[in-house]
């Protein structure tokens, strides 16, 4: 393959982008939806060209060199190896999906043209991100997708709420995009590059040791930014309000692409973590935490979306407990399968909100499975999927992550099994509410209930496959598999493996292997019985805002998150700015105008001098003579 | 090569003032465009600059020589003042920045509707000195010019300004004074310690000089010189070196202008009009900064290097300091003045890190500003213009009645808080990375700076949010009728200026390599 044709995966959304963008308000609804998705369909088949005609060895080609200044080069570049493949696949093609998804969704929308216009420059960045060669471009994508996020969060800007929300999302990736800014800065100082090939090259060279504090700190600064933009503890919430987007956005952005390029990240420089145990184990930590934080507020929501987001932000937490052991591959794999079933849930999501009038509240759902038959199945699939249920293909990508973090660290291992449990009790307690039981909205709304045209279940039946088979990449061993995802990224590993082979050790005996796996579907099947008691059994309906006490009230505010950032960050931020303004500012100008009127005065008491008398002036004179004699004949 | 083509650059506008002021008051139509034709010319001849400009050498080029005034004193040798012009890769990105904005700004004079005769007579006449203090090589010169700007700014704000307009324009007057008058100090300092060696060769005698050239290299300093190099001389106590430095930093940081002597620029911004406000944000401020650059720099390295600490600690202040301030605000234009002081810390910072990444980053970064400060400032005069009023509580969902005028507000903001693709964040990237890569400044002062980044994107989308989204409404409803998208006019003054801003975002290794040369000869002295 011609490696020009490579600019054209970024450029082809970029060319949607411009044409829609600056076409809006002309360019035809029917057209502007096509151009969106063919671009995006476009990108995808280069993207399956390249895949084709990958060899093996990472293939670096240069544009141009777009800033060379004192030692310093940063060429404009892409990067084509095993890891910018698998997110091209993953970020095009569920692109793709949800682009034409969009088409049906969005149909009624006055904003259509303009929708597509974002959702491909969103594309165009988030390509940029992963082909970049070096961390000036992926910052730059980076930035670009934060830039997305916030219009299209904000994409119905009559709704202060939202437009709140986007504001959040991008405040609060940007403290995340410093970290990472100082991150490149320090890498710069250090290896001299931003190259990622260079900087690996040399990070591994030996002159590093384990734990170098120069690295730990390279890491930690860089992890700052995955926290941002992968919606982590302490910088998470702002996913869950990001949900104010139109949903294929959510399910684009904020799932399946734009909230991973924090485990890309990792990932990409894994060298450099491997390289610093330390980091890991902070990655680690908060991964688990938020894993676990995120689906305990999950079990109360009852926004359809907001499951959906808080479970967003748990399963992100798992991919960063995976890259926290060292389970590279497997965070990757996580990456791919939640892609599949999140976006799946979340198309799914908007195709009941489609159905329902705009309603996400759960409570005044039900029984919509007659109503929305291929909604249902497919919802079933990536819920079953999401549960970690064998054989689909949540299952085995949760259940390398757990095994990994078995061979690490046992207590770990058990928060992350009662994460999953929590994951599969709000998930089927979703499923129940939503598509079970009696129908609870109002008459107007369960006269409109329609399944969604074509192009919406199209793509959701197509996702529901990948769910259910995605598993396919990466069978292991135990299961006869080849690991077959393992194989094609080890190259990637391999100086990690040089710098710090002990990260890479361990091993589970096969036994213990089918003990976990059993474990892990037992604990989810546990779970799924039990909400099928409450919800199915004893029909139990969520109840009403009010009528929430105790813990659960803690659980479904958040944990009162918000408000504390409010207190504390918020509105701090605003008073300080206040103070500065009117009593710093107040401050500097009384003594600008004080040394004003100073002189004001002294010149007024100066002036009296200048009498224009003679008689005064020669008395004045006499005086001063007669200073001047005694000064000299006295004093002398 | 043109003969003299420096010259032309700097003194044809005089021409174009002196043609408006001898035309008769009727002529209203012809100021305008013969404003417009001398800052087209302008234009165009930056332009011819540029293209004879080479990016091979770190020397002046083109320079222009002429005695000026040659005074015998006698005994005390000969008092020798020089016309000395020239550009260098410092020098001519702010020129071609010069050139641009006052074109710009003459198009947007075209709402000034009194005494437009005085008006264009002054602005030219601004033009001029502008492009002399950007040019001159001698600092009696440069002095001269630099004196020049305040006459028609002061009147410009003063004559055409808004209701506190006298009280600003005599801030601003007398604040600018003040660091003149400083300059002034270092400058007749500056001229008893130097000579020019090859003149007093040739008459015998010592000829004193103010060429800025000599006045760099330290053998040309009369061995007990108050300023001379070996820093023996001390007045109250502090090495003459050292205080002559402050002096000069502190006049230019009162233009630049750094946190505490800023207050004299909100107040000229909310007071001028919409094109002095254009001219004083997207070039007066630059003067500073270019002061430093060319003045204070590399004549008292010593200092420079020994202050940096101090200094880029009062750029961060600015910057932190200025970005509170601009979140604080509810006038739009107090706002972007503001946010005006928060950027131009960057340049400071930049400066101060005496790295390659962070001069050029300056100097990137005072282009940049110049082009999106230019930018804020029409943006509020097109809401201004039809409403006579700027508050950003006054409004919202404003895109629903003017969606292009949100667009380009967008835009601009978005390229103001650092989004890269615009020319914002590689000033930014690079100013703050000069400041990480230097080892005469703590890692931690530079984190600090970032802040800037995050408060840039609190109070512009803040800003953004308030005034263009949510439901249509005006405070005032009798304004709704007014609320009409862009006229053909501000489309042209606007969308050309994002152009550039982006143009130079993805393609900043152009202004990068104009400059390059020029900073590392610089460099070279503090290693």
């Amino acid at each position: 393959m011609n490696s020009s044709l490579l600019f054209l995966i970024p450029l082809l959304p970029l060319i949607g982008f411009i044409i829609n963008g600056i076409g809006f308000r002309h360019v035809p609804k029917s057209l502007a939806g096509v151009i969106g998705s063919a671009a995006s369909l476009g990108a995808f088949a280069i993207s399956i060209l390249a895949w084709n005609a990958f060899e093996g060895q990472p293939q670096v080609v240069k544009l141009f060199d777009w800033i060379s200044i004192g030692q310093l080069t940063i060429p404009f570049a892409f990067q084509i190896d095993q890891l910018s493949l698998l997110m091209l696949m993953v970020v095009t093609g569920v692109g793709s999906l949800i682009h034409i998804y969009s088409m049906g969704y969005m149909h009624h929308d006055e904003g259509f043209g303009k929708f597509f216009a974002f959702l491909n420059l969103f594309l165009f960045f988030m390509l940029l991100l992963v082909m970049g060669s070096n961390y000036v471009i992926m910052f730059i994508g980076w930035e670009g997708v934060g830039l997305c996020s916030y219009l299209l969060i904000g994409f119905w800007n009559k709704v202060t709420n939202y437009n709140n929300a986007a504001r959040k999302a991008f405040i609060m990736n940007r403290i995340g995009d410093l970290g990472f800014l100082l991150g490149i800065f320090m890498i710069i100082q250090t290896f001299g590059s931003v190259e990622y090939l260079e900087v690996f090259a040399k990070a591994a060279n030996g002159s590093f040791s384990i734990n170098d504090t120069v690295i730990v700190t390279i890491t930690a600064l860089l992890f700052v930014g995955a926290m941002g933009k992968s919606a982590q503890i302490p910088l998470y919430t702002w996913l869950p309000d990001a949900m104010a987007g139109p949903t294929p956005v959510s399910a684009l952005i904020h799932a399946a692409t734009m909230v991973t390029a924090g485990i890309y990240m990792v990932i990409r420089s894994n060298v450099l973590y491997s390289l610093a145990p330390a980091t890991l184990g902070v990655v680690g930590g908060i991964g688990l935490l938020t894993a676990v934080v995120a689906a305990s507020i999950g079990l109360y929501q009852n926004d359809i979306k907001k499951v959906l987001a808080y479970s967003t932000v748990s399963q992100l937490g798992y991919m960063f407990l995976a890259l926290g052991v060292g389970a590279y591959t497997s965070a990757m794999f996580h990456v791919m399968t939640h892609a599949f079933f999140k976006a799946l849930l979340f198309l799914g999501a908007g195709s009941v909100i489609h159905a329902m009038s705009d309603e996400q509240d759960i409570r005044n759902m039900g029984g919509l499975r007659k109503h929305l038959p291929v909604t249902f199945w497919t919802f079933f699939v990536a819920t079953l999927a999401i549960s970690g249920i064998f054989p689909l293909s949540g299952f085995f990508s949760k259940d390398e992550i757990l095994a990994h973090v078995f061979e690490h660290n046992q207590i770990m291992w058990g928060i992350g099994l009662f994460t999953s449990m929590m994951t599969a009790f709000y998930m089927f307690r979703l499923l129940f509410v939503t598509f079970f039981g009696e129908f609870r909205g109002t008459h107007d709304q369960k006269h409109h209930l329609h399944e969604s045209p074509a192009t919406m279940t199209i793509p959701l039946i197509i996702l529901a496959v990948l769910s259910a088979a995605g598993g396919l990449l990466n069978i292991p061993h135990v299961l006869g598999g080849g690991e077959s995802l393992a194989h094609f990224m080890a190259p990637l590993f391999e100086l990690s493996k040089q710098v710090n082979p002990d990260l890479f050790e361990g091993h589970l005996e096969h036994s213990t292997e089918y003990i976990l796996m059993g474990v892990s579907v037992g604990a989810a099947v546990l779970s799924i019985l039990f909400a099928y008691n409450l919800f199915m059994g004893k029909k139990v309906v969520p109840a009403a805002d009010k009528d929430v006490t105790g813990f659960p009230k803690v659980l479904q505010n958040k944990y009162y998150v918000d408000e504390f950032y409010e207190a504390v960050f918020v509105n701090p931020m605003r008073k300080l700015s206040d103070l500065l303004y009117s009593f710093g500012e107040f401050l500097i100008d009384l003594v600008v105008n004080g040394t004003g009127r100073l002189v004001q005065f002294l010149s007024g008491r100066l002036r009296l001098l200048q009498t224009g008398e003679t008689g005064f002036y020669v008395f004045a004179m006499v005086l001063g003579i007669l200073v001047i004699l005694a000064w000299n004949l006295l004093l002398k | 090569m043109i003969p003299h083509l420096l010259s032309f650059l700097t003194f044809h506008p005089l021409v174009g003032s002196v043609v408006i002021a001898l035309l008769p008051n009727s002529q209203k139509e012809a100021f305008k465009w013969i404003a417009v034709f001398f800052c087209a010319c302008q234009v165009v001849v930056s332009a011819v600059v540029y293209y004879f400009f080479s990016t091979q050498t770190a020397d002046f080029q083109m320079v222009e020589k002429a005695d000026w005034i040659t005074l015998s004193m006698g005994s005390l040798g000969t008092v020798s003042i020089d016309f000395i012009l020239g550009v260098d890769g410092i020098s001519l990105p702010l020129i071609m920045l010069s050139s641009v904005v006052m074109m710009v700004g003459v198009f947007s004079s075209f709402s000034i509707a009194k005494r437009e005769k005085a008006y264009y007579s002054l602005y030219l006449l601004l033009t001029t000195s502008i492009m002399g203090c950007f040019l001159a090589l001698d600092f009696f010169l440069f002095f001269l010019f630099f004196e020049f700007m305040l006459l028609p700014m002061y009147f410009l704000i003063g004559l055409w300004g808004g209701p506190r307009r006298e009280y600003a324009s005599i801030k601003f007057f007398l604040y600018t004074l003040v660091g003149s008058l400083l300059i002034l100090i270092v400058m007749i300092g500056l001229y008893i310690s130097v000579i020019d060696p090859y003149e007093s060769e040739l008459a015998k005698t010592m000829v004193h000089t103010f060429d800025l050239r000599l006045m760099t290299d330290g053998r040309n300093y009369l061995p007990d010189s108050i300023l001379t190099p070996s820093g023996e001389i001390t007045l109250l106590g502090v090495p003459s070196r050292m205080l002559a430095f402050w002096l000069l930093f502190i006049g230019f940081a009162i233009k630049l202008p750094i946190v505490p002597l800023h207050t004299w620029l909100p107040d000229a911004h909310v007071e001028a009009p919409t094109p002095v406000s254009v001219v004083l944000a997207g070039v007066l401020l630059k003067i500073g900064g270019y002061g430093l650059l060319r003045i204070a720099y590399p004549i008292f390295p010593d200092a420079a290097a020994e202050y940096a600490f101090t200094l880029a600690i009062l750029g961060v202040i600015s910057i932190v300091y200025g970005g509170f301030n601009a979140l604080a605000q509810n006038d739009l234009k107090k706002m972007i003045a503001y946010s005006s002081v928060s950027h131009m810390g960057f340049v400071v910072l930049g400066i101060a890190s005496l790295t390659a990444e962070g001069l050029n980053g300056a100097v990137y970064q005072m282009v940049s500003h110049g082009i999106l400060s230019s930018l804020l400032f029409l943006l509020v005069g097109v809401l201004y213009d039809r409403t006579h009023n700027r508050l950003i509580d006054n409004y919202r969902g404003l895109i629903s009645y003017m969606p292009l005028y949100t667009i380009i507000t967008g835009i601009t903001f978005f390229a103001s808080l650092g989004l890269p693709g615009f020319s914002g964040f590689i000033g930014e990237l690079f100013t703050l990375m000069g400041g990480f890569q230097s080892d005469r400044l703590p890692v931690w002062l530079t984190a600090l700076g970032t802040l800037g980044i995050i408060l840039a994107a609190a109070y512009f989308l803040w800003t953004f949010q308030r005034m263009f989204f949510g439901k249509p409404w005006a405070k005032n409803p009798t304004e709704l009728p007014f609320l009409s998208d862009l006229n053909r006019l501000e489309k042209w003054m606007l969308i050309p200026l994002v152009l550039m801003s982006f143009a130079l975002g993805i393609f900043p290794g152009w202004l990068f390599s104009l400059s390059d040369k020029t900073v590392s000869h610089l460099l070279k002295i503090f290693e």
